[in-house]
């Protein structure tokens, strides 16, 4: 059997046929115009990823929250779990871009790292 | 609490009120049942003083018209309310509009309105180069102007509260009663009552009822008649000139192009008799019908001019006049019923009629020594030349940060609405005092910056804070 | 008064990437003037994932994308003003600006370039009829009231349009805990990225309501419903298709409108399909030494083609302030039959460097051969597999192809079908 699918690697977004066999075996990928598309296509009729994005909530900052997200894509099935997670934690300002909030969420081996600065107030 | 006088409706007319009754050695209380003034019929009208031809000779509504138009320019300038006296045209689209023409000059002449004349096409076209090229003629009233009537409703408010009138938020007048001295008892729906020796009923489209607690029937229910109106963007407001009526027909004046003080062009209102005196939704029927009769008259208005669109009850009474008249069932009230257009035009004679019944039925008042007829003007950056404003920003650096981009509104003056006498308690209400949100983004910008200085300045966080009062309220709560 | 050779109106992705590209140029005196506190602009609140792909080869998030231009724009020393505010530019390049710290600021500038970027379309454009109950905003209030204020703006929500900011604001409003009940879509097709249909609804099963639109809103204090309708060919509402849906908001994401309050009080010929100005290839307005970029020219789609796009004006203005522009003689550029608008509008016929033309269509297409002619001759003729109304095309003229053209020439953009 055949799977269409958007790629979504990039905002291209590809049209791609993926033909799968049994047990979900990937026989070939077509309309893909990268190596990534290919990755993508597989990944996605396999075991599909997620990169997440949220905000955690800052303690003594100028600003409420900062972005946060999950530094490489997280199983797509996991995203509402990672979300309660995100949504307990908490940092203290000043917090620095790229600073690691959540350390290897859920046995994942991601990370949620922050994407945005937020001083300390005065 | 008590007091002498409750005026119940803080509309443009019990606003008004309240501020002739604060030229006298009463105690005044300012009865509104919604979170803020002018939320009624005022906010959502055309927004025209009226010259005064339109209304029966001899009737209230055309001696209270005139004498309310004469007296709105000075009104306006103590006051500090945008004024615009423009003129206005009724167009006359076939031969036989031509006799109402003159029907409505003859009936004008009758109600003392000066300067009318009926004026060719030419002359028309020549006034207002983009009336339609349909228009056979038109009654020019030279006395017709525009104003804002939420802003004058606010201002006369502010002005009776510094000169002594308590102004009292989301009181609902559910019941009235009298106490054992014949003093009244006024209920809310919500929080304690409220005495006073004298009720004056300026309840707009819920007079009716207030009128039957105090056991009045008057001229039968108030019917609630819906209008709906367009604004569209400033980019179009100079389109005309001048106030542009069509023929008047039995439902009222009939679908009018006009500009607003503040630059905008306004097109309605339609009129539709309704059940429910709070139904102010707009329908898709009501805004094409307004759309297309507005464009019978300019034809270069566009769909995609309007900004925003909105609808206005009309308290209309069934004997086609205002009825200011002392109770019957109740010896210490006025009820002030059915003011509808011209009420706006009518507001600062209706104030002057229902004091000099107040001082009938109360007898001789004593003047307030302290009165001070003069509010002061707002600052409105967006008017300002650049010296004004950088004296202004060296005394207050709030008016150096612009809060409203569309409008050019700064946070300083958003914090003076708010911090007004009576001021602004919601969004709605710092829109109207401000314009913050009114313009083309109509609020995308601005709307979550005002909400947390309303916060601030309130002392709330900022999911408390409401549209206009009761339940509506911006957020939900917070995210996480 | 303060001079600059070059003022920055906007420090969002364009205005940081113009200045940047003239510093690089040569320009020394550059000023950045930013309205909000901080620059970045829009992409501060714009947290998900998806840009810089194309520009960094990296994806990063809106506020990183910004990050990385805040730090470059640091580290060139390029002068900045946050908190302030443009009002208005004379005719001589005047620039007068209101700010909370220096109050009324005048600033005399060799050129401008505006980079204001746009605003969301609101409701009474759209003409919803109902109540005016709490609970209706646009898609990107919303954004920032999640994003930065960490506040929600209500539980049970129905999405109009389809546009990427309301795509994306289903993910993020599902994510933080409410029902995202539907997003209704007045066209046939959406104007979102695929990548954000397939990551936003189909990732949460929201359905996506294609020819549907709101017509009714419900609710006299805060939202309680809304009734949508579908709509026929000419995006009509079909009388008898009417659903109520109960919600306690609605998000507008109908679309973005160029910010050319400024533009437009100068006098710059503004393009009536863009919205943005009519500019050349070097993203010259029709105001000598007025430059535009970035989405107040024309809306975007990716972010990295607006930093692409603003160098290009950077480079325009720095060209321009060093004397290094000549008299322009313009060739003029046309979409017809199914381009909606070409952008730059006018070419100089002395431009000695390959141009893009970038272009929007007005519907969805397969196989279709874009050609580039002049004069019935073809120039250039490009086969695209999909052309999508959500997104931004391009096409490449060459420096040798711009070289023949005659000044007053009409380039002409067209799309033809393959069978």
């Amino acid at each position: 059997m055949t799977r269409d699918i958007i790629c979504t690697a990039c905002p291209m977004g590809c049209p791609v046929t993926v033909e799968l066999g049994e047990n979900n075996a990937v026989l070939s990928v077509r309309g893909n115009q990268c190596k990534r598309g290919e990755k993508y296509a597989v990944a996605e009729c396999t075991n599909p990823m997620r990169s997440l994005t949220s905000t955690v909530k800052v303690k003594g900052g100028v600003n409420p929250l900062v972005p946060v997200r999950s530094a490489k894509p997280v199983p797509k099935h996991l995203m509402l779990e990672c979300m309660k997670i995100i949504n307990a934690a908490e940092v203290a300002a000043p917090a620095a871009i790229g600073t690691v909030v959540v350390e290897n969420i859920l046995g994942t081996g991601v990370d949620i790292i922050t994407t945005g600065s937020c001083p300390a107030k005065e | 609490m008590f007091y002498d006088v409750a005026v119940i409706g803080a509309g443009v007319v019990g606003g008004l009120i309240a501020r002739e009754l604060s030229k006298f050695n009463i105690k005044t209380v300012l009865l509104e049942k919604c979170n803020d003034m002018a939320m009624g019929t005022t906010k959502a009208n055309s927004a025209i003083v009226h010259a005064g031809f339109d209304s029966k000779p001899g009737s209230l509504k055309a001696q209270l018209n005139v004498k309310g138009s004469e007296a709105m320019e000075s009104l306006c300038a103590k006051l500090a309310v945008p004024y615009k006296r423009t003129g206005s045209f009724v167009i006359a689209f076939g031969e036989e509009q031509l006799a109402t023409l003159e029907e409505l000059l003859e009936r004008g002449k009758a109600n003392g309105v000066k300067g009318l004349e009926i004026i060719s096409r030419e002359r028309l076209r020549q006034m207002e180069p983009n009336i339609s090229s349909e228009a056979l003629a038109a009654l020019w009233a030279p006395t017709a102007a525009l104003v804002s009537p939420y802003e004058l409703n606010i201002a006369a408010v502010e002005n009776a509260v510094v000169n002594g009138v308590e102004f009292r938020r989301n009181f609902d007048v559910v019941k009235i009663g009298r106490a054992a001295d014949g003093a009244y008892e006024l209920a809310p729906a919500r929080g304690d009552n409220v005495r006073a020796k004298y009720i004056i009923n300026a309840a707009g489209v819920e007079s009716d009822d207030i009128a039957a607690m105090l056991g009045d029937t008057m001229c039968g229910k108030i019917i609630p008649r819906k209008g709906e109106y367009l604004l569209c963007d400033k980019n179009c407001g100079t389109l005309v000139s001048h106030i542009i009526f069509q023929c008047p027909n039995e439902m009222g004046k009939g679908v009018l192009v006009t500009p607003t003080v503040h630059g905008n062009l306004l097109i309605g209102p339609n009129a539709i008799d309704i059940e429910e005196k709070d139904d102010i939704s707009t329908t898709m029927q009501g805004i094409h019908e307004t759309l297309e009769k507005g464009r019978r008259s300019v034809p270069a208005v566009g769909t995609k001019d309007v900004i925003t669109s909105f609808a206005g009850i009309r308290a209309h009474a069934k004997c086609d006049d205002f009825i200011i008249r002392r109770s019957e069932g109740s010896a210490n009230a006025i009820n002030v019923v059915g003011i509808e257009s011209p009420g706006l035009s009518a507001a600062p004679a209706i104030a002057e009629l229902v004091r000099s019944m107040f001082e009938e039925m109360a007898g001789e008042l004593k003047p307030n020594p302290s009165f001070n007829p003069v509010r002061p003007t707002p600052v409105r950056f967006d008017v300002l030349d650049n010296e004004q404003r950088r004296r202004l920003i060296e005394k207050d650096k709030a008016y150096g940060r612009i809060i409203c981009r569309c409008e050019s509104v700064t946070e300083g003056e958003i914090l003076d609405a708010i911090r007004a006498p009576a001021g602004a308690v919601d969004v709605d209400g710092v829109k109207r005092r401000t314009r913050a949100g009114m313009g083309r983004c109509q609020g995308g910008f601005c709307g979550s910056k005002v909400v947390e200085i309303l916060a601030r300045e309130l002392g709330v966080e900022i999911d408390q804070i409401t549209k206009f009062g009761g339940g509506s309220l911006i957020l939900s709560g917070k995210s996480k | 008064m303060l001079s600059y050779d070059l003022v920055v109106v906007g420090g969002g992705p364009a205005g940081m990437a113009a200045a940047l590209k003239a510093k690089e140029c040569g320009v020394e005196s550059i000023v950045i003037l930013e309205r909000a506190e901080t620059l970045g602009g829009i992409l501060q609140q714009c947290i998900h994932t998806g840009f810089g792909l194309h520009y960094f080869k990296e994806e990063l998030s809106g506020p990183e994308y910004a990050h990385r231009f805040i730090r470059l724009v640091e580290e060139n020393g390029i002068d900045v003003k946050t908190d302030t505010m443009v009002l208005g530019i004379s005719g001589d390049n005047i620039v007068t600006a209101v700010s909370h710290d220096e109050g009324i600021t005048e600033i005399t500038a060799k050129a401008i370039v505006l980079a204001m970027g746009c605003r969301e379309r609101p409701r009474g454009a759209l003409i919803i009829a109902g109540t005016r109950a709490a609970g209706v905003m646009t898609a990107g209030t919303a954004q920032k009231y999640v994003n930065l204020n960490g506040y929600m703006p209500g539980k049970k929500v129905v999405i109009l349009g389809s546009g990427d900011i309301g795509l994306i604001m289903a993910r993020r409003m599902t994510l933080e805990g409410a029902q995202v009940k539907m997003v209704c879509e007045l066209m046939p097709y959406s104007s979102g990225l695929s990548r954000n249909i397939v990551q936003c609804l189909e990732d949460f099963d929201i359905p996506l309501k294609l020819s549907c639109t709101v017509v009714k809103t419900h609710g006299k204090e805060r939202l309680e419903g809304v009734t949508i309708a579908k709509v026929d060919r000419n995006r009509k509402p079909i009388p008898g298709t009417e659903e109520f849906v109960e919600c306690d908001t609605l998000l507008l994401s109908v679309g973005l409108i160029p910010e050319n309050e400024l533009s437009r009080a100068m006098g710059i010929e503004l393009d009536s399909v863009t919205g943005g100005p009519v500019v050349d290839e070097s993203r010259m307005t029709t105001h000598t030494g007025v430059f535009a970029c970035g989405n107040v020219l024309h809306v975007h789609d990716l972010v990295d083609y607006v930093t692409l796009e603003s160098q290009t004006a950077g480079e325009g203005a720095a060209n321009y302030i060093l004397g290094k522009r000549g008299e322009p003689a313009y060739a003029q550029t046309k979409g017809i039959d199914g381009i909606r608008y070409v952008v730059p509008q006018r070419i100089n016929t002395h431009c000695d460097r390959n141009v893009k033309l970038y272009f929007r269509v007005g519907q969805t297409y397969k196989n279709a051969k874009v050609y580039v002619e002049c004069n019935d001759e073809v120039l250039v003729s490009r086969t695209r597999p999909k052309l999508t109304p959500g997104e931004m095309e391009d096409i490449l003229l060459k420096k040798e192809e711009i070289g023949e053209l005659s000044a007053g020439a009409e380039l002409i953009v067209r799309l033809e079908v393959q069978p």
